[in-house]
């Protein structure tokens, strides 16, 4: 493997006479960059010859904010970092407190939680697949799929009442059971977005100008890209099977039987691709998730203890213990032994982690967030160096980098 | 492949490079490990290179501020990884803030360059030999180090979230 130096040495060229560069400013706002990001591109003509990025317009400080909020308050932090699949964080955060605390949760929470993780997944590759149609100028794949996001956060709101910042869950479990209309909302998105999302595969998967578009742009080696800590879908499009979901399981997910995709190339079709399968995937997962569920015990939603777990909120008017354990929940007075945790999900876009550390104390001593976007996005001028401007848009598209997660 | 164990880890790094690092426990098993900061770049560069323990992957880079740890306040925590053998361990390294300054890994791991920068903006940590050390999140005029300790979160005379009222 290259080091840096022997890497930046192949294009540097003492002998290349001067060309006058322009510099050309791609944002902070810019219509085709999905959020707020500023890349400062040297060009030569249309190519791009560097950039550099300018990022944290949206930073508010979830992890210094995290240190002075008990845990059950850290989670709607969570909410916004990648907005597009707020179960996953959720879900993530509570995992990393349940193996500080040493929580089993029932089976059946197990394979709920896989069921609104793979939902948010689905949304996830979802939006940023559409999109980067409509970034190669395909608007009406789009607006087709698009209201399909919407049935899933349909299912959301069934779940716990909000759509986008879904603060899904607890520590322990859930808040409430699904009601039946969460599985027949499911099986009803199940029986009808296949068609959809098949029909809207058809028409890029093997579309000449998308594959022209697409093929070659934004292409990265292994070596590099494990070098730059790419994760996640990106990761796989460049041909290495590592998911956390197989690797480490967590959440059951070794009771399931998927595949995990994988490209060849690294570069943006190989990501579009990959993303696609991923959604297959998912849809099986979700089927067999409901299946489980079905099969488990009913009305089993979260791990028996008063200690860490909520009670009813009926109870909390009329029984006294229930009272003091809602009381000392909310204040934050979970025995938390002091430790270290860190946990790693598998977020829609790589590896989503939690550094936890605790003192023991009612706060996180310190929570720090591996972000996996914030570490990918480094490679985006390596992955669009020599390119053309216009390539710019559609690698950064594919990349399925979040403004919030980004920032944190 | 099986994962590395916390035996194999340590004994392969104590026959190839000497005593240099000393075990901190911890009881979520990963292996985590102290490193001085003299050794620190060695130690990371053997553990990249060598083909028995290739933990070729910076997962995460992130400081930590201790401050009544007197002459070691800051720390800078690293998660590597091995893919292949779905290993995971943890380095930490203390330095005093005086003078707060860590060998950059940059020239190890290319994804280090934001983190070392994320952990300069918010703990004032120095890396040495870091191509572009600037801030990243915050504004380039700021000067504190907002995650140190010593910036509270609210007004610090407030008293009533304070632990020893809830029993600690």
């Amino acid at each position: 493997m290259k080091t840096n130096l022997e890497y930046r040495a192949e294009f540097l060229n003492p002998d290349m006479p001067e060309i006058p560069y322009t510099t050309l400013n791609l944002g902070p706002t810019h219509p085709a960059t999905h959020g707020i990001f500023q890349n400062v591109l040297k060009m030569d003509g249309e190519r791009i010859v560097s950039g550099e990025q300018t990022i944290g317009y949206i930073h508010r400080a979830f992890e210094k904010i995290a240190e002075r909020r008990p845990f059950y308050q850290i989670t709607p932090l969570t909410d916004r970092l990648n907005y597009c699949s707020a179960p996953i964080n959720n879900t993530g955060w509570y995992l990393t407190v349940e193996k500080l605390l040493g929580v089993k949760v029932p089976k059946r929470v197990d394979y709920m939680r896989v069921m609104v993780m793979e939902l948010a997944r689905v949304a996830d590759h979802l939006i940023c697949n559409s999109i980067l149609g409509v970034d190669t100028g395909a608007l009406t794949g789009f607006t087709y799929v698009y209201q399909y996001r919407e049935k899933i956060y349909e299912i959301y709101e069934e779940i716990c009442g909000a759509r986008l910042t879904t603060n899904m869950g607890r520590i322990g479990g859930f808040e409430r059971d699904f009601s039946p209309k969460v599985f027949e909302l499911t099986r009803k998105f199940l029986k009808e977005f296949p068609v959809v999302w098949r029909e809207f595969e058809s028409l890029l998967s093997r579309n000449r100008i998308f594959m022209d578009r697409t093929i070659d742009t934004g292409a990265i080696s292994v070596e590099r890209a494990l070098n730059y800590g790419l994760t996640g879908p990106n990761l796989r499009a460049c041909g290495i099977d590592y998911d956390i979901r197989t690797a480490e399981p967590y959440c059951s997910y070794e009771d399931f039987i998927f595949d995990v995709p994988v490209g060849t190339t690294g570069d943006t079709y190989d990501r579009f691709v990959v993303r696609n399968e991923e959604i297959w995937q998912s849809l099986s997962l979700i089927e067999q998730a409901l299946n489980k569920i079905e099969a488990e015990p009913a009305g089993v939603f979260h791990a028996d203890s008063d200690h860490y777990y909520l009670p009813p909120k009926q109870e909390v008017y009329k029984n006294m213990e229930a009272l003091i354990y809602h009381f000392k929940i909310i204040m934050g007075e979970i025995e938390a032994p002091a430790g270290e945790v860190y946990h790693a999900v598998e977020g829609a876009n790589g590896e989503l982690g939690f550094y936890l550390i605790s003192d023991g104390g009612r706060t996180p001593y310190r929570l720090h967030f591996r972000r996996p976007c914030f570490i990918y996005y480094q490679a985006f001028p390596e992955m669009v160096r020599g390119q053309m401007l216009s390539d710019a848009i559609v690698v950064m598209s594919s990349l399925n980098v979040i403004a919030g997660e980004l920032d944190a | 492949m099986d994962p590395l164990s916390h035996d194999q880890i340590e004994s392969h790094i104590r026959t190839q490079l000497g005593d240099v690092f000393t075990i901190i426990p911890d009881s979520y098993g990963v292996f985590t490990m102290e490193v001085p900061l003299q050794q620190l770049y060695r130690v990371v560069q053997f553990l990249f290179k060598d083909e028995a323990l290739g933990f070729n992957f910076l997962t995460d880079l992130c400081g930590v501020h201790y401050p009544d740890d007197q002459g070691r306040e800051l720390c800078v925590v690293y998660h590597l990884q091995n893919m292949k053998r779905q290993t995971r361990m943890r380095i930490k390294t203390f330095v005093s803030s005086e003078k707060p300054e860590v060998p950059s890994l940059t020239g190890i791991y290319a994804s280090a360059n934001w983190m070392e920068r994320e952990t300069y903006d918010f703990y004032g940590i120095r890396f040495l030999g870091h191509p572009d050390l600037r801030r990243i999140l915050n504004m380039d005029e700021m000067v504190e180090f907002p995650m140190r300790k010593e910036f509270p979160l609210e007004d610090p005379l407030r008293e009533d979230k304070e632990d020893f009222h809830f029993g600690r």
